[in-house]
């Protein structure tokens, strides 16, 4: 049993909005995967729900007139790996969907819980860095769009007041069309496991030089971050593996990684070079590139 | 209809219709095995680690122990009682019998639904045996091994 004092069933956002307004107390709970976890735990703070479980205006994956991608935070992870529209255009989302907890988890986990609990390991966060997502919120005071790096705020904090709700990532174009991106997850086991390190990569090529390249890092610090100094020091390079190898040691002068239980910072770092290089790699060969 | 902790809701359960009166503190686990008396499905973890407790929700497989008991309304629910037709078992189950796939068969009513949610959605699709591993990583053995139960799981496919 879980210690839950008061559910109310929202059938829409807006009623979803004013359930949190009549409730201070109130969470919301999508998938679950988080809350009941944390009320088996005993935690008190998600004993008022707001449920929008199975919502059908959360859960869809469209492209839009100008080619933005719009995914509903109430989708789960297994409709990502089966969606067209992201194998075709952003195949790094399907990498990081895979890589969540097992099957049963991908069937009922949103993307929209992933990004709001806010913790640095949540493996579609680095993606999302990497292709400049902006999340829309919408709260009693209307609609604002924010992007993902300003959502996060800290470590379990991201930019939610009390009775908002994250309604859906955008992906614009620019984002997203010739850019090729590969997502890649160490863990201790290859399933059922949180990241030691994640890297997202997102790059385009144009005559054999990278025309854009951004990486960013699950687990290397408070919260997912992408390595400014790293990438503008990879753009406009011709590719070589020297400039992978050049990439795979300036991104250890950003980052924070620190000793947990799991592991300790210098093997981070360690995880950190070598992820750096294998995700710009990967997303090469699918940008159709070869090293020189 | 509220009164307090307890909401009517309606599901199929093992193609049948039940109205029932749940405790919306309860997982769907619990309600399966405390209210319908379907103890097949098992808890072990209780956090969506192990398996033991998994059933298809609208032909999807999901962990009844971390899905609220409410979400089941006007779903359909299947739990291992219902695969076997007519006192015989199914494919899967039968496969796994045939391959001696159970040891102490706790983790077994989680595996045969985990075998069946595959093997539905993989039908006339090549699969590689890195696509069972993948496809079973979210329910743990503590007996087996695994061998014996990846075999099973081939047969199940095979014999589709
Ligand atoms: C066994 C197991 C394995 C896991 N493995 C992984 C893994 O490999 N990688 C990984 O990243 N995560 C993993 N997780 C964590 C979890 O599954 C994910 O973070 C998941 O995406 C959370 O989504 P949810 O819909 O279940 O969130 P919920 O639990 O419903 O909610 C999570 C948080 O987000 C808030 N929230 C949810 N939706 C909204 C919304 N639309 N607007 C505003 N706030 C909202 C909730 O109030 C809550 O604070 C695992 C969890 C379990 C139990
Ligand atoms: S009891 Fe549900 S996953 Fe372990
Ligand atoms: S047979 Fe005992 S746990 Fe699997």
């Amino acid at each position: 049993m879980f210690d839950i004092s008061s559910h109310k069933k929202a059938g829409s956002v807006k009623e979803a909005i004013s359930l949190l307004k009549e409730n201070p107390d109130a969470k919301l709970i999508a998938g679950g995967t988080d809350v009941l976890i944390k009320l088996r735990e005993g935690k008190k703070q998600f004993s008022h729900l707001v449920d929008i479980h199975g919502l059908k205006e959360l859960n869809f994956i469209k492209k839009d007139g100008d080619n933005t991608i719009v995914i509903g935070s109430g989708t789960v992870f297994s409709q990502v790996i089966e969606s067209d529209i992201i194998n075709t255009h952003i195949p790094m989302l399907v990498d990081a969907a895979q890589s969540v907890g097992g099957p049963q988890i991908r069937n009922i986990a949103t993307i929209g819980g992933n990004i709001c609990n806010g913790v640095t390991s949540a493996d579609s966060a680095s993606p999302l860095f990497a292709l400049n997502a902006v999340v829309s919120v919408k709260g009693s005071k209307g609609s604002r769009d924010i992007p993902i790096a300003d959502f996060y705020l800290g470590p379990g904090k991201v930019d939610l007041k009390h009775g908002d709700v994250l309604t859906a990532i955008k992906i614009s174009s620019e984002n997203h069309d010739h850019a090729f991106g590969c997502y890649y997850k160490y863990a201790m086991r290859n399933a059922m496991d949180i990241a030691t390190i994640g890297c997202a990569v997102n790059l385009k090529t144009k005559n054999g030089r990278l025309q854009d390249y951004r990486i960013a890092f699950g687990v290397a610090g408070p919260v997912p971050m992408r390595c400014p100094r790293a990438e503008n020091m990879a753009r406009g390079q011709a590719l070589s593996s020297r400039l992978i190898e050049d990439i795979s040691q300036a991104v250890t002068k950003e980052v924070t990684p620190r000793t947990s239980w799991r592991a300790s910072r210098e093997f981070r770092l360690n995880i950190i070079t070598e992820l750096a290089k294998r995700a710009t790699i990967k997303a090469l060969k699918r940008a159709g590139e070869e090293l020189p | 209809m509220t009164d307090g902790h307890f909401r009517q809701i309606s599901f199929t359960i093992n193609d049948r219709e039940r109205r029932l009166r749940v405790d919306i503190r309860k997982s769907l686990a619990e309600v399966l095995r405390e209210d319908l008396g379907l103890i097949g499905l098992k808890q072990g973890c209780g956090v969506g680690e192990c398996g033991a407790c998994s059933v298809m929700v609208d032909d999807v497989l999901v962990d009844s122990c971390i899905y609220l008991a409410l979400w089941a309304d006007g779903k359909q629910i299947r739990t291992v009682e219902g695969e076997a037709r007519d006192g015989k078992p199914s494919k899967v189950q039968q496969a796994y019998v045939d391959e001696g796939a159970v040891q102490c068969g706790f983790c077994t009513p989680g595996f045969i639904m985990a075998t069946t949610s595959f093997v539905e959605k993989c039908k006339g699709k090549n699969v590689s045996p890195g696509d069972i591993r993948k496809a079973h990583a979210g329910n743990l053995c503590r007996c087996t091994g695994y061998q014996n139960i990846f075999t099973a799981i081939e047969k199940s496919i095979e014999s589709d």
